[in-house]
């Protein structure tokens, strides 16, 4: 990871950067506030981390800030999580009282000072109440697909959201009908990241080994949090049905994160069904374990992404950037990632997975070539620096207010 | 020092906004079409020309891949992805172009139209626009392309397509600036180059030969 925007300069060209810092000037007077739920593991964490320095470099004060909850809470916020993204959960008035408490909670703890504050995902959204205290311009970022939620729990959430100047999601797919305007604007990944820059192949070969892989036969692997809708045992469906064709392993390999109390059990569920095939792998990583992550996906054959949810799909991202073939399920931001025949191959089923993964390890050129054109669609699309470019436009956005056009001149930085 | 005669590069920058309308049908897009303002017709039809060269082979525009991938209705696709984006200097005329394609073709549609499923509905958005100086200043004709060959991407989009189009310029900024400091030769030559067939690394390259030609 690097703190230093020119560091980008060779990867994403000179261009994007001398843009940076045109907007950067524009919008160096406001104070940035972020605000989530955690700050170790899953999506939101790993950008915030990346992105902050980058954007302090470019002279813009930005802080983050992480909100408290216990057990309870988040158990309630990872149902209302699978709710939202159209899972069947039982969800009680209690649930509710849990988030309005910690919410409370949170309103008297948490210092909010932000010009734009920046909060993410549901757990926080409730801070909105202090917005008519504090002032300021209020963005709600939604990380995750509420392209078909429970009702209930959305008309829960609406009610706060409701109360922002503006909301960001990953996808137009995960849009609502909300009177304030609705950004699109998909995550990003750090090219020099532990997890996504360049390393040697000996140090490739030697995470693969210690992992007790044999990195002489082909790979599947997906990188994923143990999760329901990550489809874990879809995949270990498809392994098997690969392996009547093809000698191969097959790595499952997630970490947990904090606000996710349910991956122990599906991690229990998936070890059971993976049984005693000494082929299969299954390993529960640490926190801080993005350069074992980087090198099991640079030692990988195929990739898979095979959700059948999805927010957006950073690992699908990570290991387009690898110039990896991917297989990954048709939903959500996977959809915008994988261009189906092009940047990767899209499925809707195990044997749909199976047969893409057969045809992949049957064609090496078949696998460069959507690698390459993967790799180029990140460049373009999904990298650190784009997401700070789309930021910083929000921010003038929030001090021009909702036009379709607005012309600045040399004159008048604001 | 800037001078009225000088060139003053801007460049575009632009968010994506969501409107919240959606269509499943050939219909639905139809009758959002005709009420999207101009920022969302603008932006389905122009986006593709900003991507990278990989997904420009096809060169269909987002009503034309819609149409194509959700509905299957490959002709109508075709015949949007054939309009002459050049032959049109305001978006309006632009928009009546894209429903009478659409209308010729459901006037013929001897059979239902499909309904796409609900996960592939088309998504109208708009583009929230910020043009920006980028402190790049051309003195005289000699300077102006030796700067245009260091021009970023959005700032070659802007003067070339948001310029003559969304802004409504006619033509775009390049040749209206050489018109006015006496060369029209040039003006000429570079509006006869045509942006949509062109990629932008194309577009630019193509006009520093023009000047080198000088």
């Amino acid at each position: 990871m690097s703190d230093h925007l020119e560091d980008y300069r060779p990867i994403v060209g000179s261009q994007v950067i001398d843009e940076l810092r045109l907007l950067a000037d524009r919008v160096r007077h406001l104070r940035l506030q972020h605000i989530n739920s955690t700050s170790v593991g899953g999506g939101v964490a790993e950008i915030l981390t990346r992105m902050i320095p980058l954007l302090r470099d470019l002279g813009i004060e930005t802080t983050w800030d992480v909100i408290k909850g216990n057990q309870a809470f988040f158990a309630v916020t990872k149902a209302f999580h699978n709710a939202l993204h159209g899972g069947e959960e039982h969800i009680t008035e209690e649930m509710f009282q849990v988030f309005r408490d910690t919410t409370e909670m949170n309103l008297a703890d948490l210092n909010t000072y932000g010009d734009v504050v920046i909060v993410h995902d549901p757990q926080p959204a409730g801070l909105i109440a202090r917005k008519r205290d504090v002032g300021g311009r209020w963005i709600w970022r939604c990380h995750i697909d509420v392209s078909t939620p429970d009702p209930r729990v959305w008309g829960f959430l609406q009610d706060h959201v409701a109360q922002y100047n503006a909301s960001i999601f990953s996808m137009p797919d995960f849009a609502q009908q909300l009177a304030i305007p609705q950004y699109m604007v998909p995550p990003s990944i750090d090219p020099l990241g532990d997890k996504n820059r360049d390393i040697p192949d000996a140090d490739v070969r030697a995470v693969v080994e210690r992992y007790g892989m044999d990195p002489g036969r082909p790979i599947l692997t997906q990188i994923s949090r143990f999760d329901r809708l990550k489809d874990p045992l879809g995949v270990m469906q498809a392994y098997r049905l690969v392996r009547r064709r093809h000698d191969c392993q097959l790595l499952l390999a997630g970490g947990g994160a904090t606000d996710d109390p349910e991956g122990e059990e599906v991690l229990r569920e998936v070890r059971e069904a993976a049984g005693d095939d000494p082929d299969i792998h299954i390993l529960e990583l640490p926190p801080f374990s993005d350069l074992d992550i980087n090198a099991l996906v640079r030692g990988s054959t195929v990739v898979m992404q095979k959700s059948l949810k999805e927010g957006f799909g950073l690992t699908v991202t990570e290991a387009l950037w690898k110039r990896k073939p991917v297989i990954g399920g048709a939903v959500g931001g996977i959809r915008s990632q994988l261009l189906n025949g092009v940047t990767g191959f899209l499925v809707h089923s195990p044997e749909g997975a199976a047969n893409r993964a057969v045809e992949l390890l049957g064609n090496p050129k078949l696998r460069d070539a959507l690698g390459d054109a993967g790799h180029d669609h990140v460049k373009e699309n999904f990298l650190t620096t784009r997401h700070i470019r789309d930021y910083l436009l929000l921010m003038l956005a929030m001090e021009h207010g909702d036009t379709d056009l607005s012309v600045l001149t040399a004159s008048s930085p604001r | 020092m800037t001078t009225q005669k000088s060139f003053i590069f801007d460049t575009q920058l632009h968010l994506v906004v969501v409107t919240g309308i959606k269509a499943c049908t050939l219909q639905e897009l139809r009758t959002e079409l005709a009420r999207i303002s101009e920022s969302s017709v603008f932006l389905h039809t122009h986006q593709e020309y900003l991507a990278h060269d990989f997904q420009q082979t096809a060169r269909y525009n987002d009503f034309a891949r819609w149409v194509s991938e959700a509905l299957r209705e490959e002709p109508l696709a075709e015949k949007l992805a054939a309009i002459d984006l050049l032959a049109f200097t305001s978006i309006a005329e632009l928009r009546d172009a894209l429903l009478r394609t659409i209308d010729t073709y459901l006037a013929t549609l001897d059979r239902p139209g499909y309904q796409c499923r609900p996960e592939e509905a088309f998504h109208f958005c708009r583009s929230r626009s910020f043009v920006l100086p980028t402190g790049l200043i051309a003195d005289d004709v000699g300077d102006f392309f030796e700067k245009v060959a260091s021009i970023s991407h959005a700032s070659l989009y802007f003067h070339f397509f948001e310029a003559r189009l969304r802004l409504g310029r006619q033509t775009n900024d390049f040749s209206r600036w050489l018109t006015d400091r006496g060369r029209p030769d040039l003006a000429s030559a570079i509006d006869g180059l045509n942006p949509y067939v062109r990629t932008l690394d194309e577009l630019r390259r193509d006009i520093v030969q023009l000047g080198a030609q000088t």
